[in-house]
């Protein structure tokens, strides 16, 4: 396949997938100018590569090449990010089943959600991103985030837990 | 199925990830329990509100011109590396950057007064020319068969080495273009590191002890023996990159 060929294809291909690969990267960095450059940095490791790609989903596959690039500079950068865990007492503590309080959602929780998503751990953002925002299965999400369909359904239950647990206080506070 | 149980399932429920079997115990569960049934209904508000919250950042309007700018750089590059054996990709950035090295301080050469701002332009210039159009090489760890390629592409002979024993295996050369005249480029590697090393023939007889300069990031090591100029550089470390020196110096 001449160069030419290749990029038009790549370009009919991938290229679409921008936003989706803007959004993942963006929520990973967490601020605009790293995730412009994490799309581009993937979008030239995904070219490089493009020979390779054997045309399921190129939203997946685009996918995967943004979150490694991501996390190769998350363990550069912000080392931090994907190493802090959840404390699992606090976390569990105030779950559900015991007290399954009525979420009600205010106008105000837009902010208050979206800032508690963007605390959450790297490895619990990325599955809310995959599945709520991108709507991945979860053997895709599986897929692309390279560890086991069980796992992708705990964190995902972690990660709500979570923030209904920020919504919750938030009605606790009357605020 | 018990709460617990259906609590963990809530998730796989409100995603449509359970199998049809489970599916039916979830709901028949939640019918007859509140408790679960507000947990549900909880789950699906939180995932309501990430969904339709524009929680999704689109990509802004430049990024798309941006990556295609720089992947239409890529097409070219991989585009001039298929005549070549694969690795040549990976030395076709360096080299350019090297060589855009030795052309930087080409101004230094002709003393301090040259005027470094022209210098910077005819540098970028350079870089453009040979990025995009830079293909006359001969890929090949023989000095035999790369000695006699400069033959009749250059006035001089530039003496060539392998070093493989000494671990700079010679990776090929190149015509290049410095002090405007053509110049014979030498590629070694040391592991993962290119050195690029340049000769032509000194303006003056007499030789010049070995210097050695580091420029973003780039050490460059250039002296005149035996009426020739060479000029090495790399990203090796000074103290790899004198060792080479020495190697060449000693040889020639």
């Amino acid at each position: 396949m001449g160069e030419k060929d290749k990029l038009a294809r790549f370009e009919q291909v991938i290229l679409p997938h921008l936003d989706a690969a803007y959004n993942l990267a963006r929520w990973l960095t967490r601020n605009e100018d790293d995730a412009k450059d994490m799309a581009q940095e993937a979008y030239l490791r995904a070219f490089k590569f493009f020979d390779a790609f054997r045309g399921a989903d190129g939203r997946a596959w685009l996918l995967t090449i943004v979150r490694n690039t991501c996390y190769t500079w998350l363990q550069q950068n912000r080392a931090h990010d994907t190493t802090t865990m959840f404390d699992e007492e606090i976390h569990s503590a105030d779950s559900d089943t015991s007290n399954p309080a009525i979420l009600v959602l205010q106008s105000a929780d837009h902010q208050i959600l979206r800032q508690a998503l963007d605390e959450l751990p790297a490895e619990f953002r990325e599955v809310v991103v995959l599945r709520d925002l991108e709507g991945f299965s979860y053997k895709e999400i599986a897929e692309i985030t390279n560890i086991p369909a069980g796992t992708v359904m705990s964190r995902l239950a972690r990660a709500r837990e979570r923030l209904k647990q920020v919504l919750g206080n938030r009605l606790k506070k009357g605020a | 199925m018990d709460c617990k149980e259906a609590q963990n399932l809530i998730n796989g429920y409100v995603d449509g990830e359970l199998d049809l079997v489970r599916n039916v115990e979830i709901e028949r569960h939640l019918q007859g329990c509140a408790l679960c049934t507000q947990s549900y209904k909880n789950q699906q508000l939180l995932r309501n509100e990430i969904k339709t919250g524009s929680f999704y950042f689109k990509a802004p309007a430049d990024l798309q011109t941006r990556i295609q700018l720089s992947l239409r750089k890529a097409a070219k590059a991989e585009g001039r590396a298929w005549v070549l054996p694969k690795w040549w990709l990976n030395i076709a950035a360096p080299m350019a950057a090297a060589a855009v090295m030795v052309l930087a301080l080409v101004p230094f050469l002709r003393g301090p007064s040259t005027d470094e701002l022209l210098a910077r332009e005819v540098v970028s210039s350079h870089v453009r020319s040979l990025m995009a159009t830079h293909l006359a090489d001969v890929a090949s760890s023989d000095r035999h068969t790369v000695k006699p390629w400069f033959a009749g592409k250059l006035n001089f002979s530039p003496p060539v080495e392998d070093l493989a024993k000494q671990g700079f295996p010679l990776v090929g050369g190149r015509l290049d273009y410095l002090e405007n005249r053509p110049v014979a480029a030498l590629v070694y590697q040391r592991q993962k590191h290119f050195i690029n090393l340049f000769i032509w023939p000194a303006g003056s007889g007499s030789d010049v002890r070995t210097k050695m300069v580091s420029r973003q990031g780039y050490n460059l090591t250039y002296w005149t023996k035996s009426g020739m100029t060479y000029w090495a550089v790399s990203d090796l470390n000074s103290s790899e990159l004198q060792e080479f020196v020495q190697l060449v110096q000693n040889q020639a």
